[in-house]
């Protein structure tokens, strides 16, 4: 079988002439190469990883993303989509031979269908969009990460980010029916449907998350929710972090499941308190943010259950916002949790391991650990009714060395995570940010499977290549690899 | 990840692999309760069902690991004990059933539309692959973004990209009660208020119209229940349990009638359909089932004019299209995964379509 055109023989092409070729496809407008114009998107969230793209192309419709795919195809030009840019792992990192293909113009929402509660939207519309257009019938978009009001839903897909309400309301890939993608030599695939299932394998969930490197999604149907009749929000301190650990774990025993569970350690806490004055108590080592939604008789019962078992859990104090307002705030301060510690140290860096929540006061221990080996402070935010837990390294890029420093302690972070039976990230993606921890978390047969999947899509490899899943290579010079089964992995290849 | 194979893995990889160099397909076979389901599938019988028992459960962490060949009734039992469920409400079709036939097949039952399908619920799986290699994805953990979700693209793969040898899920609480309403109605009104009591975030978990009567289940604390049901009106049905286990077993006369059952999988908010015959309801309008003489084809084109598909779930020809055809690219894509997977065919070839 051969599914593709293979460019053999395409002679690589000059910056010049794919310029005019591109420029021939999409107008003078929307192709930038001078120095200047690329500059913006030489980073995206992550601002640690830097490059300026060959080029930027933004075209507007289906029709020219396809030839814009087909033409890179054919030359054997690498391509790396971007939404709003807004991704915490690297994954729209330019490539500096390749072209870097903006959908910042696919900003349309083009249905919203309240009978069937889903919307028709282009991937460049920003998630808190979709909720504002739903919002005349009720209805709501549930995934809801902090970067909400700029994040594009396109990268939000490809990301398969999540937010706070993922416990109750899942991931991306648990709110979408459908999406167009075009594959990497130009053709346009319609998957999932309209109903609750499609034929076939699942292919939702496989592009899902699957961080541009098997299509460009071009639309995407989501599901839309009915907003709860009443939302209600508890704030506990606990005056160590274990305690609140095991109040998270007594309220999900006791058949609750939160619409949010975060929890936030005493470093955390002071810096959003000091940013935003949410009303945290600065003494405590752990505060929890207990969200219930539902009907107002549901809210009320659960209500009363959680106090009782926070109280029981070890909560030195338990407020539950009076109003629509306080309940607001005491979100805020959890919301503004990251750029708080930007008021602390002049830079941080965010981490997305994910672990089974009853290793938490364990893992945290680690971390804090770590973090003196290191040198380095490390404050901690957790959604942790799913056990996703954010370390965020503070650091100072201006000072010799640091920046290293912070990325090697983030790496022991993930592998902390992995080796408690957790996964290196959660909700931001493996980017180029966790590409050598992808070697800890699979072996070489699994990695190998990833490859043969990308290949079914994508067999020159020419989306979005180096993220997202290693070569055996790139493991093997990473050094610190998966053990399977007491062998020594990579036992082929050549040792650096 | 890395412990030593159990024995019973052992023989199951040596298995395939065996079938692998000789290019020889096996049927994968665990407690043969869905023979029935998709086309005939060729081969040796390659037996899971032996490969058993439930591997790890914490309550407070909602998730639950097993062997594919543990019985489903097994599994729904030890949930039980601790108050807990499988949301997706899966149909057994037999007492046999396992938890790799369930997730192989990917049936949810009637809380489907209201709480997820198997797909939402899988956090990772263990799998022997076509080069009788065994490969983890996903994990234990609710949040998981590392690598492509091949766990959930083994879900309703009917086994054709490798065997399911541990399944990782997310479990749920059982509400604290459940209440069956009936309500006298037609089928377009039966359609209207289901969609318009979800849209109002009422606590429905399974909805079904059949000969003019709407059947609603309900499901929170008694007082949510009697609020809710002050709203919508109906009748309070007393054997609410059973009715709605008959309709997930397929024990519904309907349903276990004798000739073609159809299953349309369309939008919600569709219309009822121009096809002749006899329909049963369900999912608040999203699965459809149908009795009809009407050709293939036709149900097919009303099925996808929605947005949606027909299955020939039960009876009739089952070497023919069982499943809705794909469209050539998506087809295309589908081979090519099969031979990522399963390089020499060797897997329930044939069972979904023809060609994987």
């Amino acid at each position: 079988m051969n599914p593709t055109t293979t460019p053999q023989g395409a002679t690589p092409v000059d910056k010049p002439t794919l310029v005019k070729i591109l420029r021939g496809v999409l107008g003078p407008d929307s192709v930038l190469y001078k120095q200047e114009e690329l500059r913006v998107y030489e980073c995206d969230g992550l601002s640690a990883y830097r490059e300026l793209p060959l080029l930027v192309v933004l075209p507007e419709t289906t029709t020219q993303v396809e030839s814009v795919l087909r033409l890179c195809h054919e030359k054997g030009v690498p391509v790396v989509a971007r939404g709003a840019g807004t991704g915490l792992s690297g994954g729209a990192l330019p490539l500096a031979n390749g072209v870097l293909l903006s959908l910042a113009k696919f900003n349309r929402i083009l249905d919203v269908d309240p009978k069937n509660r889903c919307a028709r939207v282009q991937p460049g519309v920003p998630n808190l969009a979709i909720s504002e257009a739903a919002a005349p019938h009720g209805l709501y978009y549930a995934p809801d990460p902090s970067s909400q009001i700029a994040c594009s839903i396109g990268g939000y897909v490809a990301e398969n980010a999540g937010g706070v309400h993922c416990l109750k309301y899942g991931l991306t890939v648990h709110n979408l029916l459908s999406m167009e993608i075009i594959t990497v030599d130009g053709r346009h695939l319609c998957i999932g449907a309209q109903g609750l299932d499609n034929p076939g394998y699942d292919l939702m969930a496989l592009l899902t998350g699957s961080e541009g490197l098997l299509g460009v999604i071009v639309e995407v149907t989501v599901k839309l929710l009915p907003r709860p009749d009443c939302v209600r929000v508890l704030l506990a301190a606990f005056d160590c972090v274990e305690d609140a650990g095991n109040a998270v774990a007594n309220i999900i025993a006791a058949g609750i499941i939160p619409a949010g569970l975060e929890m936030m350690d005493n470093p955390a806490i002071r810096a959003a308190e000091d940013f935003v004055h949410a009303g945290y108590p600065v003494d405590a080592a752990a505060i929890l943010l207990c969200e219930l939604d539902g009907s107002d008789s549901e809210v009320n019962h659960e209500t009363t259950k959680v106090e009782r078992i926070l109280k029981a859990s070890g909560a030195s104090r338990v407020r539950t916002a009076k109003n629509d307002e306080e309940r607001k705030r005491f979100w805020a301060g959890r919301k503004a949790a990251f750029p708080a510690m930007g008021r602390i140290a002049p830079d941080y860096y965010c981490m997305d391991g994910t672990i089974p929540r009853k290793h938490l006061a364990k893992v945290l221990r680690n971390i804090s650990e770590l973090s003196r080996q290191y040198g380095l402070p490390v404050a901690n935010v957790f959604h942790a009714g799913d056990g996703n837990l954010h370390p965020l390294i503070l650091y100072d890029a201006n000072q010799s060395g640091q920046l290293q420093q912070a990325e090697q302690l983030g790496g022991k972070i993930l592998e902390l995570c992995v080796s408690v039976g957790g996964t290196i990230t959660g909700e931001h993606g493996v980017g180029i940010e966790k590409i050598n921890q992808m070697c800890v978390q699979f072996n070489e047969q699994e990695l190998t499977q990833f490859h043969a999947v990308k290949s079914a899509f994508d067999p020159l490899g020419l989306l979005n290549p180096g993220k997202a899943i290693p070569t055996l290579r790139r493991c093997a010079e990473f050094g610190a690899m998966h053990v399977h089964g007491g062998k020594l992995p990579f036992p082929e290849l050549e040792r650096f | 990840m890395n412990e030593p194979l159990c024995d019973i893995e052992s023989e199951i990889r040596q298995a395939v692999g065996d079938a692998a160099a000789g290019k020889r397909p096996v049927w994968i076979r665990g407690g043969d309760s869905k023979q029935f389901f998709g086309r005939i599938a060729s081969g040796a019988a390659l037996e899971t069902g032996a490969h058993r028992g439930v591997l790890e459960y914490e309550p407070s962490e909602l998730v639950l690991t097993a062997r594919c060949g543990t019985p489903l009734v097994e599994v729904e039992t030890v949930l039980a004990g601790e108050g807990q469920m499988l949301a997706f409400e899966p149909p057994y079709f037999g007492p046999s059933a396992t938890l790799g036939g369930t997730i192989a097949c990917g049936l949810s039952g009637p809380r489907r539309a209201y709480a997820g399908a198997a797909r939402d619920f899988v956090l990772g799986t263990r799998i022997i692959n076509g080069k009788a290699e065994i490969l983890s994805f996903g994990g234990q953990v609710m949040k998981n973004v590392a690598g492509y979700d091949i766990s959930r693209l083994m879900v309703g793969a009917l086994g054709t990209l490798g065997v399911i040898l541990e399944v990782s899920l997310k479990v749920l609480p059982k509400p604290a009660a459940e209440r069956t309403l009936i309500q006298e109605c037609s089928d377009q009104d039966a359609l209207a208020s289901c969609n318009q009591w979800t849209a109002q975030a009422l606590p429905i978990s399974a909805t079904c119209f059949y000969e003019d009567k709407l059947y609603l289940r309900l499901a929170g604390t008694e007082e949510t229940l009697n609020q809710a049901q002050q709203r919508i009106g109906g009748e309070i049905l007393d054997a609410g349990d059973s009715f709605w286990e008959d309709l997930r077993e397929h024990r519904h006369p309907f349903l276990s009638a004798a000739g073609i059952l159809w299953r349309l999988s369309v939008a919600p908010g569709s219309p009822i359909l121009p096809l002749q015959g006899k329909w049963l309801l369900e999912w608040g309008g999203a699965q459809r089932w149908l009795r009809t003489d009407i050709p293939a084809d036709e149900v097919r084109r009303e099925a996808a004019a929605v947005g949606g598909h027909a299955q020939q779930f039960r009876g009739g020809d089952r070497q023919g299209d069982v499943f809705h055809p794909l469209a050539r690219e998506v087809a295309a894509i589908h081979e090519r995964l099969k031979i990522a997977f399963d390089p020499q065919h060797i897997f329930n070839p044939g069972r979904m379509y023809k060609t994987i």
